[in-house]
């Protein structure tokens, strides 16, 4: 396994870093997942994080967030322990993570997003309402807020997903594979959402199950197999030898890492 | 069939409880809303959760931790009791955690092993001490408890004044904080229930929920438990809970609806029991069991008739398009 890429660490201002991942080790019943993972992402990129099946890509988000136990390493946002900024996180789990019959309405779901920034015992006011509404809006699911849950389709229930994460106000997301099992228009609105919120200065790492459209869409790209392979600027990233190292020379996926490429050139 | 079915007195098991009766039976029917409410409330979050066994769990091996209180204390104390009981919920889901966590048995299984494991320790126990040392702790009534006998307990007196007899004033006093500490911690619930990873990126201990939730479930069971014993605390923890996702994809309809089961199953269980002459406490299980069945075959939306309907009538609509 190549050593690991990391292009920028040293050139970026403390001030310019959103995360911050250090020596990161996490076991599953003491079989290492993540192995040393060290990573610095300059604040306002979008971030893939691309890898084979079992390459830790969840499970590298959900240590970030303290969701796991980590055997060794540390994680700092904005510059502190994560535990501390909480409430700058903002989180897209997995769609098939929930049950999608429980019983909540769209509106619902959306106001969790509010629950962080709300204290004990404080119920969501009119203005949370209104920034869920607004969020709503922006992923065009207002119409739907009163919906149970559970008539959604699984495009709608990305995007109510979406306009919770949205609803969270944070500077730095961390997102579950948004384009899994979505529809065309939804993965276009989902793109064009992305694109927005890095244009306001917000950071925004995503776990992405698709080379080719990979390329495409993100700026810099996490080359993740229990290693980081190499973390970069996605045009100096995507890179034939690079990816065959991460893939390991799959044969079902270099066929189409080679036809990625090929598309590239 | 005379000899099966007693005879039905309108008087006697309609009208005369509501009229004669009521210093008896409005008590008993008090305490069957009670404790299916305070338990029904609790049960919808182990429902949402997919822990309704947990409930189960919890009200077996709540008995060790009686027997532990009781050979320690020496006495039957509501505090001792309610300590026993709480350190054997948290005991148990502790060991659920552990076993499931730390080893590659998946949690239903887990649940069955650290419960039955705690329920036999309880049994042992009790036969070891139920001679020597004045314990006296039954068996039969920690699991099938006896409603009717609440009447005769000795009334709570403040200031002269009688508030209805002890067990009924304690199990007010535990619905009425259940439905308070839902109301608090709606929110909480809500999130941690629904996405737990969510609620600990929120910053919302979802770990401490679950333990307060457990905690909560074993005060509810043990103060439950006097009167109408572990059966129909399970019972009455999952039914109308079940009962009320069946009507409702709102969770705070669900909880009205679950008001509004224990209610009718505390009413419809006590004239029940009367007209058969049975435990109430089995009758209103009985009684809950009916509204969920009839909830399970009537409800317009998606009920078994609505389905049969469906199937029937509307098939070959789509068909001929």
């Amino acid at each position: 396994m190549s050593a690991p890429e990391n292009k920028h660490p040293a050139a970026i201002a403390p001030a310019d870093i959103s995360l911050e991942v250090h020596d990161l080790t996490v076991a599953y019943h003491k079989k290492p997942v993540l192995w040393g993972i060290d990573l610095v992402v300059p604040r306002g990129k979008l971030v893939g994080i691309v890898g084979p099946n079992g390459a830790g890509k969840s499970t590298l988000i959900k240590a970030a967030m303290g969701l796991l136990p980590v055997s060794s390493g540390w994680v700092k946002v904005f510059g502190e322990p994560v535990k501390d900024n909480l409430t700058r996180i903002g989180y897209v789990p997995q769609r098939e993570s929930v049950d999608w019959d429980f019983p909540v309405s769209v509106m619902d779901v959306v106001l969790m997003g509010r629950y962080g920034k709300l204290g004990l015992l404080k119920r969501p006011t009119k203005a949370d309402h209104d920034k869920a509404r607004e969020c709503l809006d922006k992923v065009k699911m207002l119409p739907y807020a009163n919906r149970q849950i559970s008539n959604l389709s699984g495009g709608q229930q990305q995007r109510v997903f979406l306009a919770r994460a949205l609803a969270q106000e944070s500077d730095l997301y961390f997102m579950d594979e948004p384009f899994s099992g979505v529809d065309a228009a939804t993965e276009v609105a989902i793109v064009e959402l992305l694109h927005e919120l890095k244009s306001r200065g917000k950071t925004l790492m995503v776990v992405h199950h698709d080379l080719p459209t990979a390329r495409s869409y993100f700026d810099m790209l996490l080359l993740l197999n229990m290693r980081v392979v190499a973390f970069g600027p996605t045009n100096e990233v995507f890179t034939n030898d690079l990816l065959q190292s991460t893939y390991g020379g799959r044969l079902t996926i270099m066929s189409e890492v080679a036809e990625a490429v090929r598309a590239k050139d | 069939m005379n000899a099966l079915i007693p005879s039905f007195d309108f008087q006697r098991i309609f009208i005369a409880p509501w009229t004669s009766g009521f210093e008896t039976f409005g008590w008993i029917v008090l305490m069957g809303f009670l404790v299916t409410a305070a338990c029904g409330l609790v049960g919808n979050f182990l429902i949402l959760r997919r822990m309704s066994l947990v409930g189960d769990a919890i009200s077996h091996s709540v008995l060790p931790g009686l027997a532990v209180a009781f050979i320690l204390s020496q006495s039957r104390s509501t505090t001792a009791m309610f300590l026993g009981a709480l350190a054997a919920g948290i005991v148990t889901t502790v060991l659920i955690e552990l076993i499931h966590r730390k080893s590659r048995v998946k949690q239903d299984a887990a649940i069955g092993i650290a419960f039955t494991s705690l329920f036999a320790l309880g049994v042992i126990l009790i036969n070891l001490y139920a001679g020597k040392g004045g314990v006296d702790l039954d068996q039969e009534c920690v699991l099938y408890g006896e409603i009717a006998f609440v009447p005769l307990e000795p009334p709570v007196m403040i200031g002269g004044q009688s508030f209805g007899p002890t067990p009924v004033v304690r199990m007010a006093l535990v619905a009425a904080a259940t439905a308070l500490l839902i109301a608090f911690f709606y929110k909480e619930l809500l999130v941690s229930s629904f996405d737990p990873a969510l609620a600990v990126s929120l910053g919302i201990n979802a770990t401490l929920i679950h333990y307060a939730l457990m905690s909560w479930l074993s005060v509810v069971v043990v103060s439950a438990f006097e009167s109408v014993g572990a059966i129909l605390v399970i019972a009455m923890l999952i039914l109308p809970g079940a009962t009320a996702t069946l009507l409702s994809h709102r969770l705070p309809v669900m909880l009205g609806l679950t008001l509004l089961h224990a209610a009718v199953s505390a009413v419809l269980g006590m004239h029940l029991a009367l007209w058969l002459d049975c435990s109430p406490a089995g009758a209103m299980v009985v009684a809950g069991t009916v509204l969920f069945k009839s909830a399970w075959i009537f409800n317009p939306t998606d009920g078994l008739l609505r389905r049969w309907f469906w199937t029937r009538l509307e098939k070959p609509v789509i068909e001929a398009t």
